[in-house]
Parts: structure tokens; C-alpha cells; sequence
């Protein structure tokens, strides 16, 4: 009972704009929050407002004077059904791509994060290192780094170093990628509250002991929503690789196309990235929903 | 000179402390002996934390050298982690690990850098956590814990160091008034122990019970030192009076 009054006189402090009226109403409690209707009505609004909404925009598309040579070119079924089967095989090369790409990027990711972190005039050159590697990989489009690296590397001919497009694909979305993520670390280390190092370093724990037992375990659970997104941007970016000759998902698509002079094969791989990404999406903003609630409950400990 | 009792737990010689431009320790002096409890007494931003955080190498000095037993921990090229085993520290904020149980917070300490068995400094933990009436929690994580109960934790972590010094920085002071008593009488039992200890306090009653000299800290020096009677009843310095009658308008003495 206690808790509803402290809660109510809170308000009214809270809400320091004039004082109470002539009658004593003070402002704030006037202002009432509009009633939450019927949850059924609700709903039916929902839904009766979404197809209106989406009906009016594919009304709009299929009257349009060209709709019809717009439909053959892009929904030709037959051919949706042709090419399905194919470039759901082709994907696979893409998230092979993506699978082993995400570890390394992982990895090394969190080698230049704690790279950049090591204190100490002794480690300038590595933080100078790190610095620039990310504010140049950060820098450059991704697409430049894969050529760079997909047709110059293999184009100098120095013996030993492998020609596989799809090596270099996977260095390639590493190198990137990797600069992405060192910075989602450091900003999940540099979150947790120096007095946490503190404490662990004044038990005797060396610097690295307190980063592995005590700092990352408390940095990863903050960061795991925007490492996903980076994830969600690495999936994306496999089809990329395409353009230094990896048969993947994009190419195979763009083969089917080019065979059947229509575009209806890329629709097929729109369709696989959306079933793979969206849920992902989802999850990311679920995750992030989730930790930000827990941080208001939990404050700083 | 006769043999080891005559070496101080901890000497700290003509320490200097600059955070910027500001000097906040500007020559501090400190022997305490073994199984000593010195208080540290003084206003806000007089430097008790900082003087604490230096005595643990938590910060890098300017100046001045500071010994524990006969060893320089200052000593260019020391074994700044080995040092610290030997001193432990309590925060003010507790700082206990929050993703860790109570268990873990106590015993990571002991496994990984005295290097026992989980066995070994689980039974270490278990004893010291029966011992201060915290054994039930043992499983919990901190944030599950009372105030009172999460600083004698972080109390119990810094104790299964076995350190040859223990250094409270103000431990009552985030705590709601009727936790206090809980962890004072900790400190007390500890000084029964013999544990030599350094406590900076806004408690004047408990500085007084506890301790075997107060240093009342000023504009970075120890200004005055003496056993507590002498110096909370009969100061010489004009400054520590005025401390102590600020301290006494604001009823905590
Ligand atoms: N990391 C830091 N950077 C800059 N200034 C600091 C830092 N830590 C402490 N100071 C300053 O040093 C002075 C002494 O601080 P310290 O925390 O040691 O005082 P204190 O005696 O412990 O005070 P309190 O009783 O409020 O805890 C203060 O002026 C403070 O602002
Ligand atoms: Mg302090």
C-alpha cells in the first residue's frame, strides 16, 4: 500500500512544472493515459488496417501500365521452380563461407580488440597496429578489399600462395569483418566498470587472467546483439565473393538468369536469404530488447 | 633490531600521488606494525582511497617507496602480482564479480593464482564462509545477496588470500544503516584475529573500538597520529579539531 502512495507522490515531484490548482488538482494527475481498449477490437483494427494497407500498395503494382512485362520477366513459375532447387545448393557455398568466416572473424576480432587494449608505452606499436587496421578495414568498401585481395594476391604468382577464389573469399570477409567486431569487443570491455579489474587484479590475478575470468565473461553477454547484427551483415556480404569467381548463391543465380534471359531466378534467391535472415533479424532485436531491460533492472553492481 | 618481530607490516615512506595537475598524497609517511589496526580518518577527497589504492598497486606512484615485510613493492621491476597477493583489499562498492557465485567470487583468487585444487580452495572458502555465517549462500550470485552479506563476501574473497594485509576502503559506507553492525563486527573479529589492517572510516565509534591508531589525513600528509582516545579526545593540530567537530555536528561520533 505504502509502495502505491511513494510511487504516486513521486509522480507528483517528478512532474515539477506549476504547482497544485486552485481546487488542489495538481497538473500531472490530470493527464490520464487514454484507455487501453478491447484486446479483440484491437486485433481487428490490426488486421482490417494491414490489408487495407498492403492491399492498396499491390493494387497499386498490378494495375501499373507495364505490370504484365514486369511479371513475365520476374515471376515466371515454372522457372521459380526450376531454379529453387539450384540455388538452394548454391547457398550451401555461402554458408560455408559465412560458417567459417564467423569463427575466424571471432577469433581475430578479439585479437585486435585486446591488442588495442594492452597498456603501456611498451605496446605502442601494436595499439598503433590495431587502430589502423580497423580504421582502414572500416574504411574501405568492402568490395575493393575483396578484389584487392581475391584477384592482386593471387595475380603476383608467389609460389605457395594458394589461388582459390574461395580462400581468398574467406580471408577476404575475415579481414573485414574482424575490424567490425574488434570494435564490438572493445566497446563490450570497455562497458564493464574498471572496478572490476580492479578487484580481480587486487587478488593477484594477472591482466589476462582478469580479461579471461573476470572482464569477457561480463563484455559477451553485452555483446552478443550487435555481434549478431554484424553477423547478419556478413551473411549478406557472402554473395560478394561472387565477383571473384566463388560459385555461390549470387553467381548461380546469375547463371540461371542469363540462361533464360529472366530475372525470376534472383527472386528464388531473395526468398533463401530472407528465410535465413529475417529470423536472425528477429533474434537480434529480441536479444537486444532483453539485455536492455536487464541492465535498467539490474544497475550498476 | 632483534629479529623479524621487528619488521613492520608495512612502511610507506615519503609517498607522492598526482592525479593531473593535482597532488592529492604529498608525502605520506606510515609504519604499521604487525597485527596493527591503523584507521585512516579524514574529509572527502583527503586521499584515504587513493593512499589504500597505492598501498595495493592499484595506482602508479610518483614518488616515495612502500614496503610489505622487508620486501620494496615499489622496487623497480617487481612482481607487481605477486605483491598483491599478499594485500588484500575491501571497495566501498563491494565489487564483487556479478556473473560469478558467491563459490566462484571466493575461490577464484586462491585456484588461480595460489594455484589449488578446486578441491582445496572450495574447503578454504567453505571454512571462511561458515565461519562469517555465510555458508547457505554459497551457490548464490551476488545480486541475490543483501548489501550487508555481499560486502562480508567480498570480505571472505579477500581473506581466502590468506593476505599478510588487509585494507578496507570505506566498507560500511554504501550500506543501509542497520547492515552496518553485520560488517563491523567482521572488522572486529578480524582484529581479535591479529589481522593487520589499514581501515579508512567515516565511523569514529568503530575507529575507536577497533583501532590501534588513527591517522587523521590532510591536504595529502598524515597531519596527526595517536591512539584513538588521545586523538579523538585531545587533538593538537586545529585542523583535526575542526575535522572531529565537523564530524561530531554530524552525529557520528
Ligand atoms: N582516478 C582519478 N583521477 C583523477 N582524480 C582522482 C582520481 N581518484 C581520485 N581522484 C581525486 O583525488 C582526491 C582524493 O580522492 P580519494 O578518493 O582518495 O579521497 P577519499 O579521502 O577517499 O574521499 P572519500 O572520503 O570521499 O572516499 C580527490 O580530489 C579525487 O577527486
Ligand atoms: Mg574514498
Amino acid at each position: 500500500m505504502s509502495g502505491a502512495a511513494d510511487a504516486e507522490s513521486g509522480k507528483g515531484e517528478a512532474a515539477d512544472g506549476p504547482g497544485p490548482d486552485a481546487d488542489g488538482h495538481r497538473p500531472g494527475v490530470l493527464i490520464r493515459r487514454p484507455r487501453r481498449g478491447d484486446p479483440v477490437v484491437a486485433v481487428s483494427v490490426a488486421v482490417a488496417s494491414t490489408v487495407l494497407f498492403f492491399g492498396a500498395i499491390a493494387w497499386a503494382v498490378v494495375t501499373a501500365p507495364d505490370f504484365p512485362r514486369v511479371q513475365r520477366a520476374f515471376l515466371n513459375g515454372p522457372l521459380f521452380e526450376e531454379s529453387l532447387p539450384e540455388v538452394v545448393r548454391a547457398f550451401q557455398t555461402n554458408i560455408k563461407l559465412f560458417l567459417i568466416a564467423e569463427v575466424l572473424v571471432l577469433f581475430f576480432g578479439l585479437v585486435l580488440a585486446v591488442m588495442r587494449s594492452l597498456p603501456g608505452p611498451v605496446f605502442f606499436p601494436l595499439r598503433l597496429l590495431a587502430v589502423a587496421y580497423t580504421d582502414l578495414l572500416r574504411g574501405l568498401p568492402g568490395i575493393l578489399v575483396i578484389f584487392l585481395l581475391g584477384f592482386g594476391v593471387p595475380g603476383l604468382n608467389i609460389e605457395g600462395v594458394p589461388n582459390d577464389p574461395f580462400f581468398w573469399a574467406v580471408v577476404a570477409l575475415t579481414m573485414i569483418y574482424a575490424a567490425y567486431v574488434s570494435e564490438v569487443y572493445r566497446a563490450g570491455i570497455e562497458s564493464v566498470h574498471p572496478s572490476q579489474e580492479a578487484a580481480a587484479r587486487s587478488l593477484g590475478l594477472r591482466r589476462s587472467q582478469a580479461l579471461r575470468y573476470v572482464i569477457l565473461p561480463q563484455a559477451v553477454r553485452r555483446i552478443v546483439p550487435p555481434l549478431l547484427n554484424d553477423f547478419l551483415g556478413l551473411q549478406k556480404d557472402t554473395v560478394l565473393v561472387s565477383f571473384i569467381g566463388v560459385v555461390e548463391i549470387f553467381r548461380a543465380s546469375q547463371i540461371k538468369q542469363a540462361g533464360n534471359f529472366n530475372f525470376t531466378p534472383y527472386l528464388a534467391t531473395a526468398l533463401v536469404f530472407i528465410v535465413v535472415t529475417v529470423p536472425l533479424a528477429r533474434l537480434t532485436d529480441y536479444l537486444v530488447t532483453r539485455s536492455r531491460r536487464g541492465q535498467a533492472r539490474g544497475g550498476f553492481r | 633490531m632483534s629479529g623479524t618481530a621487528a619488521v613492520p607490516a608495512l612502511r610507506v615512506q615519503r609517498l607522492h600521488k598526482s592525479f593531473g595537475r593535482t597532488e592529492v598524497l604529498r608525502g605520506i609517511d606510515l609504519t604499521v606494525a604487525e597485527h596493527e589496526v591503523v584507521a585512516l580518518i579524514g574529509a572527502s577527497g583527503s586521499g584515504k582511497s587513493t593512499l589504500l589504492r597505492c598501498i595495493n598497486l592499484l595506482e602508479e606512484i610518483d614518488g616515495g617507496r612502500i614496503f610489505v615485510g622487508s620486501e620494496e613493492i615499489t622496487a623497480r621491476g617487481a612482481d607487481v602480482d605477486r605483491h598483491r597477493q599478499r594485500i588484500g583489499i575491501v571497495f566501498q562498492t563491494f565489487n564483487l564479480f556479478p556473473h560469478m557465485s558467491v563459490l566462484a567470487n571466493v575461490t577464484l583468487g586462491p585456484r588461480k593464482v595460489l594455484g589449488l585444487s578446486r578441491g582445496d580452495a572450495e574447503r578454504r572458502a567453505d571454512e571462511l564462509l561458515d565461519r562469517f555465517g555465510l555458508v547457505e549462500k554459497r551457490q548464490d550470485h551476488p545480486d541475490r545477496l543483501s548489501g550487508g552479506q555481499q560486502q562480508r563476501v567480498a570480505i571472505v574473497r579477500a581473506l581466502a588470500m590468506r593476505p599478510d594485509l588487509l585494507l578496507l576502503d570505506e566498507i560500511t559506507s554504501a550500506l543501509d544503516p542497520e547492515l552496518v553492525a553485520e560488517v563491523l563486527d567482521v572488522v572486529r573479529e578480524l582484529a581479535q584475529g591479529g589481522m593487520t589492517m589499514i581501515l579508512a572510516t567515516h565511523e569514529m565509534g568503530f575507529a575507536r573500538d577497533v583501532a590501534d591508531r588513527i591517522c587523521f589525513l590532510d591536504e595529502g600528509v598524515i597531519l596527526e597520529q595517536g591512539p584513538p582516545d588521545q586523538l579523538l579526545r585531545s587533538p593538537q593540530q586545529e585542523r583535526t579539531q575542526r575535522f572531529l567537530q565537523r564530524v561530531i555536528a554530524a552525529g557520528r561520533l
